[in-house]
């Protein structure tokens, strides 16, 4: 009767073959304080600053371990590709809600997750935070934790599953995760305007103050791209009421999985901002994407002019892509708040060892 | 019973001299704003678990977070606990005031500071009534989207600090997903902000750490919430089933068909039958149970999904189906369904409301289970619940005035918590752990969990002085616990000395 049944105290003989061995070198980083590197599929490698460490390969750690259409949940081991999950949630008209950006064919949900990186649908339906359910982790002492669980509704614990979104592996190595899932929208549209920024703001205002079956608004500098998703009759309504030309399913494709060429640049900031901020020009390309809440800039403004920018715009700048060594990736913090952040990764990972510095220097 | 905090199992705090906190606290908050006496104090005895109660060292009640931030610091200092406090509708004692505790209620700090139909965001204080966000963005064509059933009373901080839920969060999303910023105060006095006017913040998720911590972590003194566009349209459907596992099936057969119903709810016939005499809602009162099945969004596309529910339930059993015939009869059907927890007055003196959620497919076995134990115990139970999330709330019906009336309800009820884990699911969808549900947290988590908990706790309050002795168990506490608990032939936390 029981599907998962609970030891009284996790230990490593609980686990997968793959995951005792992973388990056997983080007690044993732990006790050499010898940093480590997670790597799933190494394809976001450039996202964060360079740790250096001892590589931990969690890819061979793989399979869906559950996954019934009907719980909307879908649990897989961290090293399974995320092309295997999406695939087969498509099989059964799902999909993940907040469209990760897939950089190789061998990205990982535990990438994917520990990344937290969220693609053109996240201002309509959400983050990967907001998706994920549950976690099973491995902290610095080899513990393998289940924090969360696999259904929607649970407010047992704190939250630590959600923390793991975006932690960029500064927690732990994530050996588990159950993933929330959406079923794939009945009809979907793609729109195009000849619209400068300022117009098609308005316009995407206008939009989401009404129900409007958004799942995309994005500005390439020149043109406004709009994409609808949801039940057949109100996309075929909202398109006929709202006009423009048929869009191009090539340049979605491009901004969710960040081939669009400025997506490319060797150097790329991210701003993430608020949506109706007024954002003063700087020389670069702009592409802007999240209805306006997400701004791609290339830029050889100083960095905290760059930053300075975002914080008048209610919000944050991250140096993306190109950060020299020892260069500062994330906004920083203040002192009340990094102070926090250290002692919560003490909390999880009392030696150290999980990805040192790949978020801020020194945590 | 568990408002009794027990020095071994609890982390209590040696008692200070009263005059000494009553002094050091009154030159803080404005002259009516900190009560010590005890006929003032009796309304912060208990929340909305009425049979847990203890008296407060003393109630303040700030304006501002300017005061929140000198009471913490104060209590800090004086090493007194603080229980944090919105509207004290919470069902599982998690504002239960704890022994010699300052109570810290933010019913005063009640202002919406500003909305931005714009960028669909409004800025309110932690004691703004929860309906009263979605009453002042009405005009805009905006709403809040989470509703817990007491939206009327409680407040957006205690709905912060629960990660509340409601009838609409299958479609829209819990507390978390409906905000967008916090503004807390440390128990050292230190105040932060958590996200921005982005969709995320740098470092680690905070907010989303923060939301449903249940007053361990940080005092909220802010909130800015995210607002939707009200959907044109919304039509409900009534099922009615023969048998509860028919309902239960067809459940997750609409979730099965790429349906995201805006609210799912069922009743089984012992709370259907209590409904329909308090609220009239014309439910078919011979059915064994009847399914709510709401949709919301263009008129048409709601028309032609609504149909293909008919088809799924009928598919499954239904004995009934049939939509609302106008406007007012859906508010009527969903005013049923509202008037259930108290249109159990009628058939018993007391309810004990219990709060779990399962796997959808898991439905029908739990819902027969949960009979099963209903006879064991010789206490009747009515469901009545958020099926499509699979969230229980099964109201096991008892007498206070009987011979261990209470103690028996809550030994029911912790066998269908027990019940809840052992199907995949947890002790809790939406109620908070509390005092309530502390030792079933031995059953869900390991030691090395709770651990965890703690370490994260102390990040925030070293001390331990926010809220002590709810939400995360003591491994004493969990020993003790496990000692009388034998679970599937295990006795929980049998290996605690190795921790």
């Amino acid at each position: 009767m029981p599907e998962r049944p609970r030891l009284p105290i996790s230990t490593a003989s609980d686990l997968a073959a793959p995951a005792r061995v992973l388990a056997e070198r983080v007690r044993e980083a732990s006790a050499a304080r010898r940093p480590l590197r997670i790597v799933g599929g190494d394809t976001k490698a450039f996202f964060g600053r360079a740790t250096d460490g001892e590589r931990l390969e969690v890819a061979g750690h793989r399979g869906v371990t559950d996954y019934e259409p009907s719980e909307l949940v879908i649990t897989a081991r961290a090293g399974t590709p995320i092309l295997e999950i999406e695939a087969l949630l498509a099989q059964n008209g799902q999909m993940l809600a907040f469209e990760p950006p897939v950089l190789g064919a061998a990205s990982t949900l535990g990438g994917v997750v520990a990344s937290g990186l969220a693609g053109p649908r996240r201002p309509f339906a959400g983050a990967v935070r907001d998706s994920v359910l549950g976690v099973t982790v491995l902290n610095g002492r080899g513990e393998a934790l289940r924090l969360g669980g696999t259904v929607f509704k649970n407010v047992a614990g704190f939250d630590g599953f959600r923390l793991m979104a975006g932690a960029l592996g500064c927690l732990g190595v994530l050996l588990e995760v159950s993933i929330r899932v959406a079923p794939t929208p009945a009809a979907e549209r793609l729109l195009s305007f000849d619209l400068d920024w300022p117009r098609a703001r308005r316009l995407i205002g206008d939009l989401m103050r009404r129900p409007t079956p958004l799942s995309g608004a994005a500005h390439d500098g020149g043109r406004l791209h709009l994409r609808l998703s949801g039940a057949v009759g109100a996309v075929a309504t909202a398109a006929a009421e709202i006009g423009g030309e048929a869009g191009d399913g090539d340049f979605w494709f491009d901004l969710r999985h960040r081939r669009l060429s400025m997506l490319t640049e060797p150097r790329l900031w991210r701003l993430s901002v608020g949506r109706t901020a007024s954002l003063p020009d700087l020389p670069g390309q702009w592409l802007r994407d999240w209805a306006g809440a997400e701004i791609w800039l290339t830029s050889e403004a100083r960095p905290e002019q760059i930053r300075r920018l975002a914080a008048d715009a209610g919000g944050h700048a991250t140096l993306y892509r190109g950060a020299r060594p020892g260069e500062a990736v994330f906004a920083p913090l203040s002192d009340g708040l990094m102070a926090l952040h250290r002692r919560l990764k003490e909390a999880f990972d009392p030696a150290g060892v999980f990805n040192p510095g790949r978020m801020y220097e020194g945590l | 019973m568990l408002d009794q905090f027990d020095n071994r199992l609890d982390p209590i705090f040696p008692p200070i001299e009263r005059a000494r906190l009553i002094s050091t606290l009154t030159p803080l908050l404005p002259a009516d704003g900190l009560i010590v006496k005890a006929e003032g104090m009796r309304v912060y005895e208990t929340d909305g678990l009425a049979a847990y109660r203890g008296m407060p060292a003393a109630v303040a009640l700030p304006r501002d977070a300017a005061q929140v931030r000198a009471v913490l610091k104060a209590c800090a200092r004086l090493g007194v606990a603080v229980v944090a406090r919105g509207a004290g509708t919470g069902l599982s004692g998690g504002a239960l005031p704890s022994p010699g505790c300052v109570l810290l209620s933010l019913s005063r700090m009640n202002r919406i500071l500003s909305i931005d139909p714009d960028a669909r965001t409004a800025r309110v204080q932690p004691g703004v009534r929860n309906l009263a966000i979605s009453e002042a963005v009405a005009a805009h064509g905006l709403f809040y989207a989470p509703d817990p059933s007491s939206q009327l009373a409680c407040s957006i901080g205690g709905n912060v600090a629960e990660n509340a839920g409601g009838v609409h969060c299958l479609k829209y999303g819990l507390t978390v997903h409906n905000i967008q910023k916090l503004d807390i105060v440390t128990i050292d006095g230190e105040e932060m902000s958590l996200g921005d006017d982005s969709l995320d913040a740098p470092g680690f998720d905070l907010l989303a750490l923060m939301t449903g911590s249940e007053g361990l972590l940080a005092v909220v003194t802010g909130v800015t919430v995210r607002l939707l566009p009200s959907p044109t349209h919304a039509q409900v459907l009534l099922a009615a089933f023969a048998d509860v596992r028919h309902a239960g099936e067809a459940v997750a057969a609409i979730i099965a068909a790429g349906i995201i119903p805006a609210g799912l709810e069922m009743m089984d016939r012992l709370a259907l039958g209590a409904a329909e005499e308090h609220t009239h809602a014309g439910y078919p009162t011979d059915a064994a149970a009847i399914l709510l099945c709401e949709l919301d969004g263009a008129e048409g596309d709601v028309g032609a999904e609504l149909a293909r529910v008919a088809t799924v339930c009928e598919a499954c059993g239904a004995t009934r189906v049939r939509q609302a015939r106008d406007e007012n009869e859906r508010k009527l059907f969903w005013a049923g369904r509202k008037g259930a927890f108290p249109a159990m007055g009628r058939l018993s003196p007391d309810y004990y409301c219990i709060d779990g959620t399962i796997p959808r497919r898991r439905l029908p076995d739990v819902l027969e289970a949960i009979q099963r134990l209903s006879r064991e115990h010789g206490l009747a139970v009515a469901n009545v619940f958020h099926a499509g999330d699979g969230n229980l709330h099964p109201l096991i019906l008892y007498d206070a005035n009987s011979d261990g009336g209470i103690e028996r309800a809550e030994t029911l009820g912790g066998a269908i918590l027990e019940l809840c884990v052992e199907m995949g699911g947890t002790i809790t969808g939406e109620h908070g752990v509390g005092r309530e549900k502390i030792n079933q947290m031995c059953v869900q988590f390991t030691a090395a969990e709770i651990a965890t908990f703690f370490a994260i706790k102390a990040a925030f309050d070293p001390a331990g002085l926010l809220n002590p002795g709810k939400a995360i168990p003591t491994l004493a506490r969990c020993a003790e616990y496990g000692a009388m608990h034998v679970h599937a032939g295990k006795t929980a936390f049998a290996n605690l000395d190795r921790f």
